[in-house]
């Protein structure tokens, strides 16, 4: 699975860096390191939405006070 | 609303922006030879000795708006039938002096080159002279006076002479290509080569983003420039052009600063790599001193690598204030992240040749980078995002920087640490005075206030190197 976080500028004063740091949290957290590759892009052209985040090709609006949700639902759901 | 300095350089930005507005319409071939008479219609000639010689020499800019010869790889052109030849006397006795009786310029004559005439006044014999102007410092009527060419006064590492015509001649293996000569020649005859056609031709290419992903790096200089509007509508004016996104170059400051920190006290001796004036000086005129160089390539190359390996479809353009780095992005270990290369003053006539006004746009935000990254666009900001990095990674290294403003004091500091006699372990090299702020590709070259820099620093939302890259 890939998880891709835009850290381009909008999504970044949005918080896309307390966003990574909580999902490189989690992953670790729940072993999944082998499993979830966790990257960073420059704009998905969606800025209203921000944070952007995309698990393999799902598009996903995610903040720093969601993400615990988002990766119950969209990440360990599917193992 | 008042966006350059000088005529010269809005003489060069209508030509940048009718070849732009051309290429955007794919009128260039037919449209070519009528832009001269479009800029100058005549009858009367408004800057030379006749309307034809105008056009003759817009020809020239025209040529060189276009890319100029692909021959060479020279980023600096002379255009000879611009030059005005003008005067180089040296020092020379004008006028003004009076034929006093204290003959202070004699008695300061080390050579003993002055000589007076039937009526005291005196003459300096060229044959002795050394130009040392210690002359022209004494003389209490201010009657001696320098007559060099600004071309060759702005040019301190010494590449223009004349050639046999008395046209400037740049000697390419001595230039740096720091542009300072085409901001202080007042008849515009030596200008950087323009890559606007080869940033024209990508955003065709990537049509709307769908085949590649034009990315845009912004230098932080540009805090300094687009005064008239605010930065946000700039970014917004660029994303118009035709670009996917703009990311701060100084995110690869942050980058540089974190590296660098690290090699310099594995290293202990370093100097800075950022800024490719600097770094082809030390090519040219101190080549024995490469090994000392800090091997991180510039910010603006190490962000666009980042940028590629996490998009290989990207094409990158960086824009900044900077001549130098149109010859950076053309080195080898370079060429393959960056694509292109514009200044400011191009990014000014690209946005008109699409009558793009950036005043009434919304604002877009950019903020990528840290405090430390930002202040990398002025002079001493490098020294201290160095002492930041090794601070923040716990570096054990007892930092002693020399930050070298403009080129002359890099080469004092280079000529100190080529003797041992340099009291510092770093060398901060900038070719510019104040840094990338004060470039030759800024739109206006005003008093620069590195306060201004640092302001837009704070305003960045990160505060520490390590949590603008841990994004990373």
């Amino acid at each position: 699975m890939k998880i891709t976080v835009c850290i381009g500028s909008s999504c970044h004063l949005k918080g896309s860096r307390q966003v990574v740091e909580q999902l490189q949290f989690l992953i670790a957290e729940n072993n999944l390191k082998d499993e979830v590759t966790l990257g960073g892009t420059f704009c998905m052209g969606k800025c209203a939405d921000g944070v952007c985040v995309t698990v393999d090709d799902k598009f996903c609006s995610v903040s720093p006070d969601t993400v615990d949700d988002f990766f119950k639902k969209e990440v360990l759901s599917k193992f | 609303m008042r966006k350059f300095d000088t005529k010269v350089q809005h003489l060069k930005y209508k030509v940048l922006r009718e070849v732009a507005r051309c290429a955007w319409n794919d009128t260039l071939l037919e449209k070519v030879s009528d832009i001269p008479e479009m800029i100058a219609p005549g009858p009367g000639p408004t800057m030379r000795c006749c309307v034809y010689k105008e056009r003759a020499i817009l020809s020239k800019r025209i040529k060189l708006a276009m890319g100029g010869d692909k021959e060479n790889s020279d980023i600096i052109n002379v255009i000879s039938i611009a030059c005005d030849e003008c005067p180089m006397g040296g020092y020379e006795v004008t006028n003004a002096c009076r034929g006093c009786l204290a003959h202070r310029c004699e008695d300061v004559c080390k050579r003993g080159a002055i000589t007076f005439d039937n009526h005291q006044k005196a003459h300096i014999d060229k044959a002795k002279c050394i130009e040392c102007g210690a002359c022209a410092k004494v003389c209490p009527y201010s009657a001696i006076t320098h007559n060099q060419r600004p071309c060759q006064s702005a040019c301190k590492v010494k590449a223009i002479s004349m050639d046999e015509n008395k046209a400037a001649a740049i000697d390419h293996s001595k230039c740096i290509s720091c542009g300072a000569c085409v901001y202080q020649c007042p008849f515009g005859a030596i200008m950087d080569k323009s890559f606007i056609l080869d940033v024209i031709n990508l955003i065709k290419e990537s049509e709307n983003n769908t085949k590649n992903k034009m990315y845009a790096v912004v230098a932080p200089s540009i805090s300094s420039q687009f005064t008239y509007a605010k930065l946000g509508q700039v970014i917004t004016g660029i994303k118009k052009l035709g670009f996917h996104t703009v990311i701060e170059a100084a995110l690869g400051a942050d980058m540089v600063a974190a590296a660098e920190s690290k090699e310099l006290s594995e290293k202990g001796f370093l100097t800075s790599s950022c800024c490719p004036a600097f770094v082809d000086f030390i090519k040219k005129s101190f080549p024995e001193m490469l090994p000392l160089v800090s091997h991180n390539l510039s910010p603006m190359a190490t962000i666009a690598k980042y940028i590629k390996e996490i998009d290989s479809n990207a094409k990158i353009v960086f824009i900044g204030p900077c001549t130098a780095k149109k010859g950076e992005s053309q080195l080898d270990e370079v060429k393959p992240y960056i694509d292109s290369v514009l200044t400011f003053e191009e990014l000014q006539a690209l946005f008109d040749s699409r009558d793009i006004d950036i005043t009434t746009l919304d604002e877009d935000v950019l903020d990528n980078a840290s405090y430390f990254g930002r202040i990398f666009a002025r002079s001493g900001g490098l020294s201290d995002a160095v002492a930041q990095g090794l601070k923040e990674q716990n570096l054990d290294f007892d930092l002693k920087a020399v930050s070298c403003d403009g080129i002359e004091q890099c080469r004092v500091a280079l000529l100190k640490k080529k003797k041992n006699i340099l009291d510092a372990n770093f060398i901060e090299g900038m070719a510019c005075i104040g840094g990338c702020i004060g470039g030759a590709g800024c739109l206006t070259h005003g008093v620069k206030d590195k306060n201004e820099v640092d302001k837009y620093g704070k305003e960045a939302l990160e505060k520490t190197i390590t949590d603008a890259i841990s994004i990373l």
